[in-house]
């Protein structure tokens, strides 16, 4: 089970185990993390489960579509690793993925 | 004006529509407001292509053909919608409840019922520090009359259909156009874009790419736009008249919570037997309302609408018994719909 670190605005951390197949969003939804709205439940159809991915991991998280991107354009201060954590489903690979939280959500 | 009705439905959305059949079989006539400018909630607003798949009964169907079948399914109760409304306050008068719009619309009625999803449809605002103050002297979310534009220059904000059709619409009787977009891909029509640049090379429109908003500067009005680029970080001073801004549209609670009813979050917090809130009459269907085991699914929408409908008649029909009918035997339904009883 992957661990995803969620960092908030304010710097505090969460440390969340989260099931294989299950998307970043999801993970902070059910484990009761701040700061994600997820409005739309997740069909990339609202900007706010908007995350910065940590540097480090943004090559190895899924491709950004271009409906994420078209969608993104309605984060709150949206950035270069800014992605929609809705689309971002974890695989084993992820154990230690790092995500920043925005200071609000669109 | 009252409009007197047995019930006022709030949000167009599949569960709104389906609360509205529920109440029709009944004999209760409903009135719809819905701050969109058109019927369909999020279903239409922000997945009209999208698959659903846990519909009872329909392996798949997407957000616009659900919604075209239940406006067929309510088509013989000629509901009232009033669309691009939104409620805004709620006053008591005796056993009804007066609803007044944002349009000052009034409505009368023994029930209201909330099936506003996650709340209503609103512009999302520029995500910068202070500048509600510069909201409708010269910052806009919609244009209105365009001819308060007449031979200024504005900075238009966004990529979407709304931004770029109104730059080259605008590009006609603007002095100066600044679109400012965020990255270099555009969400809209590929024939706007090609108009855009098109007029961009006569220089009426200036299309900023990989632009985002830094600082609106004015007193009272805004006098320039400090706008900053995102690869070089570099900043850029654009003199303006006034802004547009096309970030799409978010989700607010809105004037409901105001209300007095018990909240959670953006959620309202019902009971489980007929989903009213802890006002008399006034109840929460759908994605908007909380109780114990809640699902935010449209199939629990319509458990909840048809619950919540038994309870609406009583309240409209204080005289009246209710009595439990079904669809396929009763001659009174039958009639209600428009269908014959071909069940010989």
């Amino acid at each position: 089970m992957p661990k995803v670190t969620y960092i908030e605005a304010s710097g505090k951390k969460h440390e969340i185990q989260v099931d294989v197949g299950l998307s970043i969003m999801e993970g902070a939804v059910q484990n009761s993390v701040p700061g994600i709205d997820a409005d739309c439940g997740g069909s990339c159809a609202c900007a706010t489960c908007h995350v910065y991915v940590d540097e480090q991991w943004t090559e190895k998280v899924p491709e950004i579509t271009d409906a994420e991107k078209d969608m993104l354009d309605f984060a709150f201060e949206p950035k270069k690793n800014s992605r929609l954590s809705c689309q971002l489903i974890l695989e084993d690979s992820h154990d230690g993925i790092v995500v920043n939280l925005p200071s609000k959500q669109g | 004006m009252n409009i007197k009705t047995d019930a006022l439905v709030i949000g167009a959305g599949p569960v709104g529509l389906f609360s509205v059949f529920e109440l029709g079989i009944m004999g209760l006539k409903a009135h719809v407001v819905d701050n969109l400018d058109k019927i369909g909630g999020q279903c239409i607003e922000l997945y009209p292509d999208k698959p659903i798949y846990d519909i009872p009964a329909l392996p798949k169907c997407t957000g616009e053909s659900l919604i075209n079948n239940l406006l067929e399914q309510i088509k013989p109760f000629k509901t009232e919608f009033h669309l691009g409304e939104r409620v805004q306050s709620i006053n008591k008068n005796n056993n009804n409840w007066v609803v007044e719009t944002n349009l000052g619309k009034k409505f009368e009625t023994p029930n209201i019922i909330i099936a506003g999803g996650v709340g209503s449809f609103e512009p999302r605002k520029i995500p910068l520090e202070g500048v509600e103050k510069f909201d409708n002297t010269n910052l806009f979310y919609a244009v209105r009359n365009k001819e308060i534009f007449k031979n200024q220059s504005i900075c238009i904000f966004g990529g979407g259909d709304s931004a770029l059709d109104w730059a080259v619409d605008l590009s006609n009787i603007c002095k100066k156009i600044y679109l400012v977009h965020r990255r270099d891909d555009f969400r809209a029509a590929q024939h706007t874009v090609s108009q855009m640049n098109e007029i961009s090379k006569t220089g009426k429109i200036e299309v900023l790419t990989s632009f985002q908003p830094k600082e609106l500067i004015g007193e009272k009005l805004i006098e320039k736009v400090r706008i900053t680029n995102s690869n070089s970080n570099e900043d850029k001073l654009l003199k303006v008249d006034s802004v547009l801004a096309f970030f799409g549209l978010k989700m607010e609670l809105g004037p409901i919570a105001e209300w007095g009813l018990n909240l959670d979050k953006k959620n309202i917090k019902v009971n489980a037997e007929n989903f009213e809130t802890n006002e008399k009459g006034i109840f929460a269907i759908g994605d908007i309302c909380l109780y114990p085991g809640k699902l935010k699914l449209i199939l629990s929408g319509f458990h909840e609408a048809a619950l919540c409908a038994k309870s609406c008649f009583n309240r409209a029909r204080p005289d009246e018994k209710y009595v439990f009918r079904f669809t396929t035997s009763s001659s009174e339904i039958q009639k209600r719909l428009g269908v014959k009883n071909d069940n010989k």
